[in-house]
């Protein structure tokens, strides 16, 4: 019992989080850097923090991740950061030659107030940044929003900086895909490519953080989107984002600036998220979907058909990052499940209101909360159990201690793989979850049940 | 050894008022050290004869954290040993935590330590208590006690109230006083009849009334404390008077802060309608 001291009796809390479900901005900043093709990521504060992101990052995709740090020191603190990013910038780009730095900012810096703009622009005047070169930047302090800000704030400096409009229309359509795996992005890739759109997905991780194992350490690898692909995005028909929380600031961004109109829809996890996504897809590039596709969606059809009986009536509870929570929501309720307990970490005022309409039917007393703690996810099991739990991998202790089934979902997965192999959206991904979803479930029916009812045929 | 520290609004005269101060308790034989905590690094000029010294961040920043003490150093007027914390150009970096990093530098370097004899530490402290850093000599006894500077001007004693609510909070934890407050004369009408009562509504004391006198300014153009330039003048008595006041203060408290409105009605009382 590694969390015995969790109190069945909920009372009132204000001014403490235990067992936070959500972790530092500049995690999703150097994530959504590393889905630019051979771009160095650069965090602008002290080394610890750069540590920290790093292998948290590692411990996730089991892959090295490579960033910068302007390590600052006390000096530093006192006079601000902006030597050290001079030199910074000057040493990446003599030493490691990246085609482009996403710098993101601390805790730290943005507390002492260092203006990025104003460095860079500096570091351009003092002829620091190669010709044909770039940086990108974001401010993330970690004590505003979570990891998913970091995420969406460097998305949208990717547009910010980097789109242009030439005055003609290039026939394709930008998708940003959200704070999701490697196989995610490579999936709506494929998904698209399937329908005969061309896209410009960013970030892109497929190929940088699932590169295969050559026996050779490459520094940038393959995958990602390029910087021109990225300047181009304001010439794009439209730009569809996936996920509200991860994906929208970005979007609005090039609508704002080019009129590239977006279409915001949730992230295509489940059956109907995903019909949304693809009829979004043959609008926007005005083609018709083909059989491959439309049969793919019949076969995840059919497991729902199929194991009905499985799914129906069976309590859920989620916890994770708020577009992951909402398409989740959607797609196990279409299956009958109830979900009853859904929590981010992520402060978002919609979120409570978002979810409650999708369960209101199925689960009209769902607890729902953002900008909330595992803690009170595990008093809300303590109160009344739940037959299934997805999750991050912290949630592996409430797991082991209320003994429930437990999906390792979301981000960060620190003790399996998998997940950044096998997607989780699309058709394909769907049927993946569900395979998922039925195996802990029949397990936990064989491990329990009497003898008379241990069934060979499921 | 008394830890003492000036505060008051920008401008009013802290440095002017410190150094002629300790000019005045150097004369009376004292051993004393002034510790700058203001980033402009002019709070020892007038002991010094001019801006001198390296401060002690930018020994931190060029040297790295092997930094002797006597690199820091400088002994001006009177023997007292002057410090400047330094800090960063304006509009950059955090001069808050720069003063941090000063104190706590200075304490590791042991400036403050026994073998040293000093008899008086004097603080003086930028502007208003903006953030956390520049509440450092207040922190954790490093200070002992508090004098404002003020003078019959609303900002000036607004900026006063203001920092005894921080006083307050760090004598509560730390054992901080308010010794007092120096009243620096701006010929604001009912001036001293002001500050007595703002003084004795914050349960301290206005520990001296120091005139206006251009004496000052002549002596300041001259990059030097009054006392040093002309030991006879009567503004130099004036510091002398106020350098005696300290040393003998035995009458330390923790300020009442008082509310805005409260405020305004000894403006309204002693200034604006007599």
């Amino acid at each position: 019992m590694l969390l015995r001291h969790t109190t069945k009796e909920i009372k009132p809390r204000e001014a403490l989080l235990i067992n936070p479900a959500k972790t530092c901005q500049p995690i999703g900043a150097m994530y959504a850097a590393l889905g630019i093709h051979a771009c160095l990521p650069h965090s602008h504060g002290s080394q610890g923090c750069c540590a920290y992101h790093r292998s948290t990052l590692s411990r996730h995709y089991k892959e090295p991740i490579l960033a910068g740090t302007s390590s600052f020191t006390e000096g530093s603190s006192v006079f601000g950061g902006q030597a050290n990013l001079l030199e910074a910038i000057n040493n990446i780009f003599t030493v490691y030659d990246p085609e482009i730095v996403a710098v993101h900012t601390t805790c730290l810096s943005e507390t002492i107030g260092d203006d990025l703009p104003q460095i860079i622009s500096k570091a351009r005047d003092e002829g620091k940044i190669p010709k044909g070169k770039y940086i990108i930047h974001a401010n993330t302090p970690s004590y505003v929003g979570s990891h998913v800000t970091g995420f969406a704030n460097m998305c949208k400096s990717m547009v910010t900086y980097l789109a242009e409009k030439s005055g003609g229309k290039k026939e394709q359509v930008n998708i940003i895909p959200g704070f999701t795996e490697p196989a995610d992005m490579r999936e709506i890739k494929r998904l698209a490519g399937a329908l005969g759109v061309k896209t410009v997905i960013f970030p892109d991780t497929s190929d940088v953080l699932d590169a295969p194992q050559t026996g050779k350490h490459v520094f940038y690898p393959a995958g990602g989107v390029t910087v021109s692909e990225l300047r181009s995005t304001g010439d794009s028909i439209g730009t569809i984002a996936l996920g509200m929380t991860a994906s929208a600031s970005a979007a609005k961004a090039l609508d704002a600036k080019f009129k590239v109109p977006c279409e915001i829809l949730n992230l295509p996890i489940g059956l109907r998220a995903t019909d949304a996504f693809v009829d979004a897809l043959r609008k926007m590039g005005s083609v018709a979907v083909p059989d491959v596709v439309t049969e793919e969606r019949g076969r995840l059809l059919d497991i729902i058909t199929d194991m009905h009986q499985y799914f129906y009536g069976k309590k859920v509870a989620l916890f994770g990052d708020p577009d992951q929570m909402v398409s989740l929501a959607g797609f196990l309720t279409d299956l009958d499940m109830k979900v009853v307990y859904v929590l981010t970490g992520t402060a978002d005022g919609k979120f409570a209101e978002r979810i409650r309409e999708i369960t209101k039917e199925t689960a009209p007393q769902a607890k729902v909360a953002a900008n909330a703690d595992l803690f009170t996810l595990h008093q809300w099991i303590k109160n009344e159990k739940v037959d299934l739990l997805l999750g991050n991998t912290y949630g592996k202790y409430i797991a082991r201690d209320e003994d429930i089934p437990f999906i390792r979902f979301g981000f960060p997965i620190l003790d399996r793989i998998g997940h950044s192999y096998f997607p989780s959206v699309g058709y394909y991904g769907g049927m993946l979850l569900l395979q998922k979803i039925l195996n802990a479930l029949m397990d936990r029916q064989d491990r329990d049940c009497p003898e008379h009812q241990f069934e060979l045929v499921m | 050894m008394r830890k003492v520290a000036i505060y008051g609004k920008g401008g009013i005269g802290k440095s002017t008022t410190t150094q002629n101060t300790v000019a005045g308790l150097a004369g009376m034989g004292k051993k004393i050290m002034v510790v700058g905590c203001d980033p402009k690094a002019d709070s020892t000029r007038l002991l010094l004869g001019g801006l001198a010294q390296k401060s002690v961040l930018d020994t931190l920043r060029t040297e790295g954290e092997d930094i002797a003490l006597d690199d820091i150093r400088k002994v001006g007027f009177g023997g007292a040993i002057c410090v400047e914390s330094g800090g960063p150009e304006p509009g950059v970096g955090c001069a808050g935590r720069g003063i941090v990093t000063s104190v706590n530098l200075l304490e590791q370097l042991g400036a403050y330590a026994d073998t040293e004899k000093l008899d008086y530490v004097f603080y003086d402290v930028l502007g208003d208590v903006v953030c956390g850093g520049f509440a450092m000599p207040m922190r954790e006894g490093k200070a002992r006690e508090i004098y404002i500077v003020v003078s019959g001007e609303m900002m000036a004693m607004y900026a006063a109230n203001n920092i005894c609510k921080g006083i307050v909070k760090f004598a509560e934890a730390g054992g901080v006083r308010l010794g007092g407050l120096i009243c620096n004369s701006r010929k604001v009408d009912n001036e001293e009849r002001m500050i007595k009562a703002f003084a004795e509504k914050l349960g301290t004391q206005m520990i001296y009334f120091v005139p206006r006198d251009n004496m000052v300014q002549r002596a300041e153009i001259n990059r030097k404390t009054v006392i040093e330039f002309d030991r006879t003048a009567a503004q130099a008595d004036h510091y002398r008077n106020l350098a005696k006041a300290i040393d003998t203060n035995d009458f330390f408290v923790i300020p009442k802060p008082m509310t805005g409105d409260d405020l305004e009605k000894i403006l309204i009382d002693y200034g604006i309608v007599n």
